[in-house]
């Protein structure tokens, strides 16, 4: 079938201001729109450019904004994307250029929630420690996370002030919080009701909606809240 | 510094890194030991990882099933029936003594992965749970064996974030989407490493990193193939960097072919599907599997079910006449696809909208893994020759090393065991060996001919696209150098691959500028491709035998008189004329036996 390709172009060390492109492909239903993005670098224009590795969803390099919605562009199929199908950078992170932003302050936020497990206690015998696969299955949906930002440039407080943390920061602190393993909660607490946390989320769902991984980013943030108001924080 | 500058033949200068290790690679090997190193050198040692690409994107995310120890947790089991099934695995090319230090070093290595945090699936009793899984086997080949330890089937995703985040935690230096392009080794092959050069893909500015250990763990090369599990990344930089300096690349013609790769897009549906009981059916609903592997069936080993698959379609019976087979999950019910098996649902849901617990899968053998590589030691010491000498300050472990751990095929989940217990113990031997390593020099000439590469592509602009060589070095190599091989089919694919490296010496790079030139590395990534797929095919023409993941029609049989070694194939950097020398495979327990499952 034949398929419009609409890319918001902008290089920086060439453009005035971002542009919008249009590219004529030729596809198949099942194809991604990853693959038309590879059609139009690979033979038409080589200086498209954008993340990609996996092509398969799970490394989280090709978060897009395809359609009006976010999206990774190995997911999406042109079936379901139509004949027309506009893509541009996902917002509120500057555009270093085309469909690829700067990613350093969403970096900066991860790494700010401390996301690694904290106990220096290894078990006396060696060997692993114990915990129920009911406890471990309080963070299975959060450590499902592949740190696309999806969520986090999906959300309007997020667009408006980029000192939020965002939601992918406050996914991954829940899945230390709430982690029976770890020593570092009360840490953990405190960084996540500084005014820049969790308090700023406004439930628009945006993030939920924009989640490849259909993990329930809203619940998350909200247990963040209760895990707080126990520790006596608010 | 522009690129605009180096196109103007003007030598910018280069930024000098001094670090006390360079790690290469951001993947499960190399934060593993980039973590050791940090362990045991203290918070002051200067680590750096540098890696083309974020280091949550690397492909050890991608691995599903699981890892294999034996804990012995749901079952009984012992490292040395663990042992046996990887040199089994392996059609015994696989070096004994390695293989003896990954399946004892798996429990230790499992125990502490849970330390640092690893989400592992548990037992009722809250001990990590373990799964089935092809070629794994109790008391030596009985039958199978719960040893896999897994979250979810997203084994390799949490590995990665789990390294990552203790990378994070002990304060290790990132140096993201910086593209390695050469080795510093200021007297020649022999070593000693100093260093590598790199560059910087958000400025296009080139980079001295100095160290006096570097370590490899920049993963495999599939995508020399037309269908195959590989990330777009994995273009054997790591392999071919070495191998143009003189160094040997060894075992290249054993790749492993996954039989359930998901039909024409090529990534994996996990071995995890037939570890849970799911099975291959052909076109008359037969369960193929039981004529080929009476014993292990649907769980034989890797290289064993993708030659069944193919006998079955070059007889007729795939689906429809046509290239693939079903895999049939149907039968495991919702609890078991939902969550022991949640992301391969979603995968058959997305990519083909079928229903897993109605409809049947097509698959087909897809290619996965590089057996071969960059010889290593026991301690990630890469070897210089076939006689065994060591290149001082140069380490590898991962997919882009070969120990040899996985011989002529790879036992489904010892390549996740692989990296950790390689990549760690890289990452100790580089802190004990530092002390004595040489201070790092300069090498200029790595600096000048990395300037003279990039410039040399970008000055070239009436050549071809990238992409059209690499589709064609894809097809031919998926064709003729795939499941099943001849000496037709393979002298055709070097002859082409030959032509194609001729033709790559005039590329059309478009992207001029700095910024995020992917333009520039895709061209870049091509060079490397070509030179894995030479040594590749060069090796599998020579092979005249059949052993594991390598299956010469004209020559069905495995030939242990005189194919009992590994291939060691070396170019030399003046002549460019390749050689291929042989080294005695290491036999310490297990004498070869014909392999039955």
């Amino acid at each position: 079938m034949d398929v419009t390709l609409r890319i918001r172009r902008y290089n920086p060390e060439a453009d005035e201001a971002p542009h919008w492109e249009e590219y004529a492909v030729s596809a198949e239903p099942t194809d991604r729109v990853l693959d038309l993005l590879h059609q139009v670098k690979w033979y038409t224009d080589g200086t498209l450019t954008f993340r990609r590795s996996c092509a398969h969803g799970v490394c989280g390099s090709d978060a897009m904004l395809i359609n009006g919605r976010n999206r990774l562009a190995c997911e999406y199929l042109v079936k379901d994307a139509g004949t027309t199908i506009s893509v541009e950078a996902i917002r509120g992170m500057a555009v270093v250029k085309d469909l690829l932003v700067d990613m350093e302050p969403f970096w900066d936020s991860y790494k700010q929630t401390m996301p690694f497990l904290v106990n220096d206690e290894i078990p006396a015998d060696g060997k692993e420690r114990r915990q129920s696969q009911a406890d471990r299955d309080k963070y299975e949906d959060t450590s499902r996370c592949i740190l696309c930002a999806a969520c986090t440039s999906a959300c309007p407080v997020f667009w408006s002030d980029q000192s939020y943390v965002g939601p992918a920061a406050i996914v991954n602190a829940h899945r230390f919080i709430v982690d029976s393993r770890d020593t570092a909660k009360q840490e953990r607490l405190e960084i996540m009701a500084d005014p820049d946390g969790v308090w700023r989320c406004r439930t628009t769902f945006n993030c939920v909606e924009a989640c490849p991984r259909d993990i329930k980013i809203t619940k998350a943030i909200l247990e963040v809240t209760q895990e707080i108001g126990r520790a006596g924080l608010r | 510094m522009t690129l605009a500058t180096i196109g103007r033949s003007t030598i910018p200068p280069t930024r000098v890194h001094e670090l006390d290790a360079v790690v290469v690679g951001a993947g499960g090997a190399g934060l593993y030991a980039a973590l050791e190193l940090k362990q045991e050198l203290g918070p002051e040692a200067r680590i750096g990882v540098i890696s083309k690409i974020y280091p949550s994107r690397s492909h050890t995310g991608a691995a599903q099933g699981g890892v294999c120890a034996a804990l012995g947790n749901t079952e009984e089991d012992h490292w040395e029936w663990h042992w046996f099934d990887t040199v089994k695995g392996g059609d015994y090319l696989v070096d004994q003594d390695a293989a003896e230090v990954m399946c004892r070093d798996a429990v230790e290595t499992i125990i502490n992965l849970e330390h640092l945090g690893l989400p592992f699936d548990r037992t009722e009793d809250g001990l990590i749970n373990q799964r089935r899984f092809g070629g794994h086997t109790r008391n030596y080949g009985e039958g199978p064996v719960r040893r896999s330890c897994f979250a979810a089937d997203r084994t390799g995703h949490a590995i990665l974030q789990t390294l990552f985040q203790q990378c994070i935690k002990r304060e290790v230096v990132f140096f993201d989407e910086y593209q390695v392009l050469d080795l510093a080794l200021p007297e020649g092959p022999d070593g000693p490493v100093s260093g590598v050069v790199a560059l910087q893909l958000s400025t296009s500015e080139l980079h001295a990193f100095r160290g006096k250990a570097v370590l490899f763990a920049t993963g495999g090369y599939g995508k020399i193939f037309k269908v195959t599990s590989n990330a777009h990344t994995l273009t054997g930089d790591g392999m071919a960097i070495p191998y143009r300096r003189g160094l040997p690349l060894e075992d290249m013609e054993f790749f492993q072919f996954h039989p359930t790769g998901m039909y024409k897009l090529g990534f994996l549906l996990s071995e995890a599907m037939r570890g849970e009981g799911g099975v291959l059916l052909n076109d008359k609903g037969e369960r193929f599997m039981e004529r080929y592997a009476p014993t292990m069936k649907d769980l034989a080993s890797r290289d064993v079910v993708s030659r069944s698959i193919y006998l079955e379609i070059a007889e007729g019976r795939g689906i429809g006449g046509s290239d693939f087979v079903h895999l049939d999950v149907r039968h495991l019910g919702a609890d078991v696809l939902n969550k022991k098996l949640p992301d391969m649902s979603g995968f058959i849901r997305t990519y083909f909208g079928l229903e897993p617990l109605t409809d049947l899968v097509p698959i087909q053998p897809t290619a996965h893994y590089a057996m071969g590589g960059v010889p290593t030691d026991i301690d990630g010491r890469v070897l210089a020759d076939e006689t065994g000498r060591v290149v001082p300050g140069f380490y590898a472990a991962g997919e882009v090393a070969c120990v040899s751990v996985h011989g002529a095929n790879r036992l489904g989940t010892n390549s996740l065991l692989d990296i950790l217990v390689f990549g760690r113990r890289a990452g100790r031997k580089m802190a004990v060996e530092l002390a004595d390593l040489p201070e790092p020099r300069a090498d200029a000439d790595a600096e000048a001919s990395v300037q003279a590469r990039v410039s040399g592509l970008l000055a070239g602009s009436d050549g071809e696209r990238p992409a059209v060589i690499r589709a064609e070095l894809q097809e031919v190599m998926f064709a003729n150098c795939g499941v099943y091989r001849t000496e037709q089919l393979l002298a055709e694919c070097r002859d082409t691959v030959a032509a194609l490296r001729v033709r790559a010496e005039r590329l059309r790079v478009e992207d001029r500028g700095c910024r995020y030139n992917t333009d520039l590395s895709d061209a870049l990534e091509l060079g490397y491709l070509l030179d894995c797929a030479e040594a590749t095919v060069a090796s599998a023409l020579a092979r005249r035998e059949s052993r594991g993941g390598h299956a010469r029609e004209d020559f069905p049989e495995r030939d242990d008189t005189d194919w009992l070694k590994h291939t060691f194939a070396v170019r030399d950097p003046q002549s460019g004329a390749m050689q291929l020398r042989y080294r005695p495979v290491t036999i310490t327990r297990f004498e070869p036996k014909p392999r039955v499952y």
